[in-house]
């Protein structure tokens, strides 16, 4: 399979601030992609720098093979993106921000009402896009994205302020454009949402990338133990201690909590317990991974 | 309706075809077009909308047109058509505050033979014929408008009794003066059209260009647009149409106004006047570059436009004349491109002057335009760092 980006060395510096720094990876053609990071972590520059609105100050990015520095007119009907912030032109409606944004690509109106349709905005087409919510207006910026049906789609926060359900049916969209064969650029400050939809992350912290992944490999190459959560009741503190396998145990008030690198054996023996009312199993997150690697808890 | 995500993939719905193939990409050029009639389309959309923009385009001058245009509106009615026969040494002497007078009640036109001037009287081509009888003054008329009729004889008899007294050498007892308004608000509405006009463009020009510089780069459109297949010279050719079409509105608006309602009278080459404002308008949107370069937010770009042209507009003389100001201000008031539009608007509407008037301003104005676009684009950031 071929690569649709490859980046090397990318390296971005304001004044004192490097907000960039020597970053190197490749996303696949096909691939659903994750850059996951807290604000300020450079995720936006990254990919600022391989879309070719940014010079880098060192470093290479290639885009179906072709450098992305200086503006190439050619390449641009090729990649859809989607900016933070709604970059969208004043007081016009859904339905005139979608055509506007297909006239500049040559494409239809009609083929922009389609667009429209799919992301579940056909009866908000009259809406003037201010009007619009936070879950609808990403939805519009990312049909906007999309209506020349490029290869390769940029997204920026794709999901910053839109409430949970919004959330999981913007998730469903882009799960769907994956599906259809189109790599998918995303970045994010959230963890479940990169765990739930990537194939690859790269966790960055300023400027750089600390890791990139699948989420599970991430996740495994960590090591970190399953945490069980039993009910106080259903298990004391000396019976868990107890069990073969487990490896610390403490009372937080709510549960016992036990952690364990052997989680079906030490399950098991909960069960012989009959201490399986109430339970629950936590295994490793993005969120330890990202505890892991800078020692710091995660705050998006 | 469909879930997004959920649709099923048929003949009808996007993305379901391959991507990148899909697309029938037309051919270059009717691209470009089609593009940058979508971008004018949708500026012109956004102006339209925006009750502020409008309002401080064309309503908010249009009230300063009719004020002044109002306060000094009275009918004024059309000069009285004298023919005359033989030499009329009364009009001849006239002194000259008289024959200001004189000229701006009557027009007199010249006719060897009384017949004829009888028969131009009869068909109504002219208000009355007056001839010398030796020393007396003879005016025929008809009846056929009588109030023309009377003010002809008053009038006349006016002048009559005023060079008497002239001749009998004796100063007189009762004198008569008169405020002529009219003549006023024919100077106010000749004059107050073009000012306000040129400043009415400096507004919605600069605000124009300052709101779509620092909205577009705030809101990151302008980014959007740059990873689009379009030119910035596309982006920038769309907003410059748009803006000029506006100008060109307001000035329909204002010339129609002030001839309909105020009694405006247009010099011959006015319609030169197009091409002036045209240029204008591209001057006050590089000051309108400038202040959206510079400035941080939309309302911040106004602001700074408005900051920058409404004391212009009174340096300039758009709300009053600037003969009587001081020298230091006349000096001032030459440096602002705004007077040198509203200075050749003036000389080609309504002062009769010929094109030649307007090479000087049109030479001022493209060049501020050249300057202010150099320094705005060097001040340019393609987003709000």
């Amino acid at each position: 399979m071929t690569d649709a980006i490859e980046v090397l060395g990318l390296r971005k510096v304001y004044g004192d601030l490097v907000a960039v720094d020597d970053v190197s990876l490749t996303v696949r053609a096909g691939e659903m992609f994750g850059i996951l990071g807290p604000n300020g972590a450079g995720k936006t520059t990254t990919l600022e720098m391989v879309e070719g609105l940014r010079q880098p100050d060192a470093g290479e990015a290639r885009l179906l093979g072709e450098p992305t520095w200086p503006r190439n007119e050619a390449l641009l009907p090729r990649i859809g993106v989607q900016l933070q912030s709604s970059a969208f032109f004043d007081l016009l409606t859904a339905r005139e921000q979608i055509r506007t944004f297909a006239a500049l690509y040559g494409v239809s109106s009609r083929r922009a009402d389609d667009w429209l349709e799919r992301v579940g905005l056909a009866d908000k087409a009259d809406t003037r896009s201010d009007r619009l919510s936070g879950g609808q207006l990403q939805r519009l910026a990312i049909a906007c994205a999309l209506v020349h049906e490029p290869e390769v789609v940029f997204l920026d926060e794709p999901t910053a302020g839109v409430d949970p359900q919004a959330r999981r049916n913007l998730w469903d969209l882009l799960r769907g454009l994956n599906a259809e064969g189109r790599t998918l650029v995303l970045t994010t400050h959230y963890l479940d949402e990169a765990e739930a939809l990537c194939d690859r992350v790269a966790i960055m912290d300023h400027g750089r990338v600390l890791k990139l992944d699948t989420p599970a490999a991430l996740v495994r190459g960590l090591d970190a133990p399953v945490r069980i959560y039993a009910a106080p009741h259903e298990v004391t503190v000396e019976q868990a201690r107890a069990l073969p396998g487990v490896e610390t145990v403490e009372d937080d008030g709510a549960a016992v909590v036990l952690t364990t690198h052997r989680p079906s054996e030490v399950l098991a023996r909960l069960a012989e317990l009959e201490a399986l009312e109430g339970l629950q199993v936590r295994a490793a997150t993005l969120e330890d991974v990202f505890l892991d690697l800078t020692g710091r808890a995660y705050r998006a | 309706m469909s879930t997004p995500g959920t649709s099923t993939p048929g003949t009808s719905t996007p993305g379901t075809s391959t991507p990148g193939t899909s697309t029938k990409r037309s051919d270059p050029t009717e691209q470009r077009s089609s593009a940058f009639a979508a971008l004018a389309v949708a500026i012109v959309k956004g102006f339209v909308r925006d009750k502020a923009s409008v309002f401080f385009a064309i309503v908010f001058p249009l009230m300063f047109l009719v004020l002044f245009g109002g306060i000094f509106d009275v009918d004024e009615s059309p000069r009285i058509e004298l023919v005359q026969v033989g030499e009329v040494p009364l009009f001849a002497q006239l002194p000259d505050g008289a024959r200001e007078a004189f000229e701006e009640t009557f027009e007199v036109t010249r006719e060897a033979d009384l017949d004829e001037a009888l028969a131009l009287v009869r068909t109504g081509d002219a208000d009355a014929a007056v001839r010398m009888d030796s020393d007396t003054l003879v005016a025929h008329y008809t009846q056929a408008d009588q109030v023309k009729a009377a003010v002809t004889q008053g009038t006349l008899r006016a002048f009559v009794d005023g060079a008497n007294i002239a001749v009998s050498g004796s100063p007189p007892r009762f004198a008569f003066a008169s405020e002529r308004v009219e003549d006023e608000s024919l100077q106010a509405i000749q004059f107050v059209t073009p000012g306000l006009l040129g400043w009415a463009v400096a507004m919605s020009a600069s605000f124009g260009a300052a709101a779509t510089l620092q909205g577009w780069r705030n809101s990151k459109l302008l980014r959007r647009l740059q990873l689009a297949p379009v030119s910035p010279r596309t982006v920038v050719a769309a907003r410059v149409l748009v803006t000029v079409l506006i100008a060109l509105v307001q000035m329909a608006i204002f010339l129609g106004l002030g001839i309909v309602a105020f009694g405006l009278r247009l010099t011959g080459w006015w319609w030169v006047g197009v091409p002036l404002l045209v240029v204008g308008t591209l001057t006050f949107m590089s000051v309108g570059l400038l202040a959206g370069a510079v400035a941080k937010t939309q309302e911040g770009a106004v602001n700074l436009a408005n900051f920058m042209v409404l004391p212009m507009a009174f340096l300039s003389g758009s709300f009053f004349p600037l003969e009587g100001a001081p020298s230091w201000l006349q000096v001032v008031s030459w440096g602002l491109p705004l007077r040198h539009l509203n200075e050749g608007m003036l000389d080609l509407m309504v002062r009769g002057q010929g094109p030649g008037s307007a090479v000087l301003p049109l030479a001022v104005l493209a060049g501020f335009a050249l300057v202010l676009t150099v320094v705005a684009a060097r001040l340019f950031r393609w987003d709000d760092a």
